[in-house]
C-alpha cells in the first residue's frame, strides 16, 4: 500500500531532491567537521544571502548570483587567510557579515523582502519545481562522485596536512578545490533547510556518527544514514502535521544526537570510547 | 651508493642561522642517528631534505638533483616528531596506514627514474597484490596487527609513533626519517620500538636517518652518527665518535647547556 502523502507530486520532488541534498550535506560535513570548519557552511550560506540579493536587484536568476558570490567569496577568504594569517574563526566571521550585510543593503536598496527570499531564509523544499528538482539531483550526483574520487587525497590532507605534503599531495589547489566543493554544495542545499539552519544538516549527523562510528566508512555510512532519514521523516511529520520541514529536519537530527549522547552516557553504544573524547 | 648526500647547506630564519654549511652523506642500507641538542635544527634540516624548507647549498638523493629529486620526494617516509590529529578522528589503524600508499603509477616512474641512476630499489611490498594485505604486513612489521580495526584515538603514544611508522613504510620509502620518535613514552615501550626501527633496517633493508636525544640507543642502533647543533661537528662511523672522548664531552656539555637555557 502507498501511504497517501506519496501521492502528491510536490511531497515527491521533496523527498527525493530532500535525500540527494542530505547525502551530499553528510558527505562535505565530514569534512568540514574534521577540520574544525562546522560553520563554514554558514558563512557560505550568509555569502549566498548577499548573492541572491545581487541577483534581485540585477533581475538576475538569484541561484546564478548565489553560487558566484559564494564560490568567489569562499575561495578569496581562503587566499586572503594564507596570505595574511587570520585565523580560521575570524575568516568565517568575515565572510558571513559581509555577505550579510551586502544582502540585506541590496534588499533594502530593491524594496524590502520579498516571499522569495524567506524562502531562501527559511527553506522551500516543498515548493521545489521539477527542473529544480531534476538540478538538485544532477548537481548531487557529480559533488559526491567529485568526493568519492578525491576521498583518499581530502583524508589524507584532513588527517594530517603536513604528511600529505610530504606524499606528493597538491594541497593548495586541493584546499581550493574542497572550498568550490563546499560552495557548490550549500548553495544547492539552501532549498531545503534555507539559509539559516544549513549548519545542521552539515554538522549535526555528522558529529553523531563520530560518537560511534570506528572507522572513517563506518562513520559516513552513519552520518548519511542519519541524515538522509532526518530529512525524510522530516518532510513526512510536517506534511501530517503541517508545520515547517525545515524545523522539524532540525530538530530530528538534534534529537537523535541528544539519543545518541545519553546512549554513550550510559554506556548502550560505543563503550570503548570515552565521552569527553568523542565530540 | 650514496641514498643522501647534504652538501654546504644552510638555512636561515629572520637573518638567524638555523643551520650553518651543514655537509653529510648517507649510504644505501645506512641507519644514520643523528644527535644534537633540542634547537639544534635538526626538525629544519629533515624540513629542507623534504622540500618544505628554503635552503642554499645542495641536496641530492641517489645522485639525483632538481626536478628529479623532487620528484622522487614522496617516497621518502617521514614520521615527524609530534603529530597533530584530531584526537576523536574517526578513522581505524588501517584507514590510517592506507593514506600512506602511493598510486602504482607514480611507484613504477620512480621505479625507473631510479633504475637509470643505478639504484635498485627493494620493493618490500610491490609483490604483494591487494592494498589490504600491503597494509597488513606493514603493520605487522611494527607488531600493530591485532590493533588494526581499533579508533585511532585509542591508542597510547608508542602505538602511535608505530603506526605513523607503518604508514610511511607501506609505500616502500626509498628513505625514512624518524624526527625523535620516542619522546615521552616509557623504557619499556622505548626498547620494542628501538627493536622495531632496527628489524625495519636489518629485514626490509631501508635507508634511515633517525634523530634522537638517546645517545644509548644510537650507540646500539646506528652504524653511523652525524653529531650536530646548527653546524655539522662530526658525520661518520658510529665506533670513531662513540671512542672520542672531546667530542662526546662537547655534545653533553652543549645538551646540558640547552636543557639549562630551557628551563
Amino acid at each position: 500500500m502507498i501511504p497517501e502523502f506519496l501521492d502528491y507530486a510536490f511531497m515527491q520532488r521533496g523527498l527525493i531532491a530532500g535525500a540527494a541534498i542530505a547525502i551530499i550535506c553528510s558527505l562535505m560535513g565530514t569534512f568540514l567537521v574534521l577540520r574544525r570548519q562546522s560553520l563554514f557552511g554558514d558563512a557560505l550560506s550568509h555569502m549566498a544571502f548577499g548573492g541572491i540579493s545581487v541577483g534581485l536587484f540585477t533581475g538576475i536568476y538569484p541561484l546564478w548570483t548565489a553560487y558566484a558570490v559564494s564560490i568567489l567569496g569562499a575561495l578569496g577568504m581562503t587566499k586572503l587567510r594564507k596570505s595574511t594569517k587570520i585565523s580560521g574563526d575570524a575568516a568565517i566571521a568575515v565572510l558571513l557579515v559581509s555577505g550579510f550585510g551586502m544582502g540585506v543593503l541590496l534588499i533594502s536598496a530593491t524594496g524590502g523582502f520579498s516571499i522569495d527570499l524567506f524562502s531562501f531564509l527559511f527553506g522551500s523544499i516543498l515548493l521545489i519545481s521539477n527542473t529544480d528538482t531534476i538540478l538538485v539531483l544532477i548537481i548531487s550526483a557529480g559533488l559526491t562522485i567529485s568526493l568519492v574520487m578525491l576521498r583518499k587525497q581530502l583524508l589524507h590532507f584532513t588527517f594530517d596536512e603536513e604528511q600529505a605534503r610530504v606524499s606528493g599531495l597538491n594541497v593548495d589547489r586541493l584546499n581550493y578545490v574542497f572550498v568550490a566543493i563546499a560552495g557548490i554544495t550549500v548553495i544547492t542545499s539552501m532549498r531545503l533547510v534555507g539559509i539559516l539552519l544549513i549548519s545542521a544538516l552539515i554538522v549535526l549527523p555528522n558529529i553523531t556518527s563520530m560518537l560511534f562510528g570506528k572507522g572513517f566508512k563506518q562513520t559516513v555510512t552513519a552520518s548519511i544514514s542519519i541524515s538522509v532519514f532526518s530529512v525524510i521523516f522530516g518532510i513526512i511529520l510536517s506534511y501530517y502535521f503541517d508545520l515547517a520541514p525545515s524545523g522539524i529536519i532540525v530538530m530530528i537530527s538534534v534529537a537523535i544526537l541528544v539519543g545518541a549522547l545519553a546512549a554513550k552516557y550510559f554506556g548502550i553504544i560505543g563503550k570503548s570510547m570515552p565521552i569527553q573524547r568523542a565530540v | 651508493m650514496k641514498a643522501l648526500e647534504v652538501s654546504d647547506v644552510s638555512i636561515s630564519y629572520n637573518g638567524n642561522l638555523a643551520i650553518d654549511k651543514v655537509n653529510f652523506d648517507v649510504n644505501e642500507g645506512d641507519l644514520l642517528g643523528i644527535v644534537g641538542p633540542n634547537g639544534a635544527g635538526k626538525t629544519t634540516l629533515f624540513r629542507a631534505i623534504l622540500g618544505m624548507q628554503n635552503y642554499t647549498g645542495t641536496i641530492r638523493m641517489f645522485g639525483l638533483e632538481g626536478k628529479k629529486y623532487h620528484a622522487l620526494l614522496p617516497l621518502i617516509g617521514y614520521v615527524s616528531q609530534k603529530v597533530n590529529f584530531e584526537q576523536n578522528f574517526p578513522a581505524t589503524v588501517s584507514e590510517v596506514v592506507a593514506m600512506g600508499l602511493l598510486p602504482e603509477k607514480i611507484l613504477e616512474k620512480s621505479q625507473t627514474i631510479l633504475q637509470k641512476s643505478g639504484f635498485n630499489w627493494n620493493r618490500v611490498y610491490k609483490k604483494i597484490n591487494k592494498n589490504s594485505d600491503k597494509i597488513l604486513e606493514a603493520l605487522k612489521a611494527v607488531n600493530l596487527e591485532s590493533l588494526k580495526d581499533a579508533r585511532i584515538g585509542q591508542l597510547s603514544g608508542g602505538q602511535l609513533q608505530r603506526v605513523f611508522i607503518a604508514k610511511a613504510l607501506v609505500k616502500d620509502p626509498i628513505l625514512l626519517i624518524l624526527d625523535e620518535p620516542v619522546t615521552g613514552v616509557d623504557v619499556e615501550t622505548q626498547t620494542k620500538f628501538y627493536n622495531i626501527i632496527k628489524k625495519i633496517n636489518d629485514e626490509n633493508k631501508i635507508t634511515m636517518v633517525w634523530s634522537s636525544h638517546d645517545l644509548e640507543a644510537i650507540a646500539k642502533l646506528a652504524n653511523r652518527v652525524a653529531c650536530m647543533n646548527r653546524k655539522m661537528f662530526f658525520h661518520g662511523q658510529k665506533e670513531e665518535f662513540f671512542s672520542n672522548e672531546d667530542l662526546l664531552k662537547t655534545y653533553t656539555e652543549s645538551a646540558m647547556q640547552m636543557h639549562m637555557h630551557h628551563h
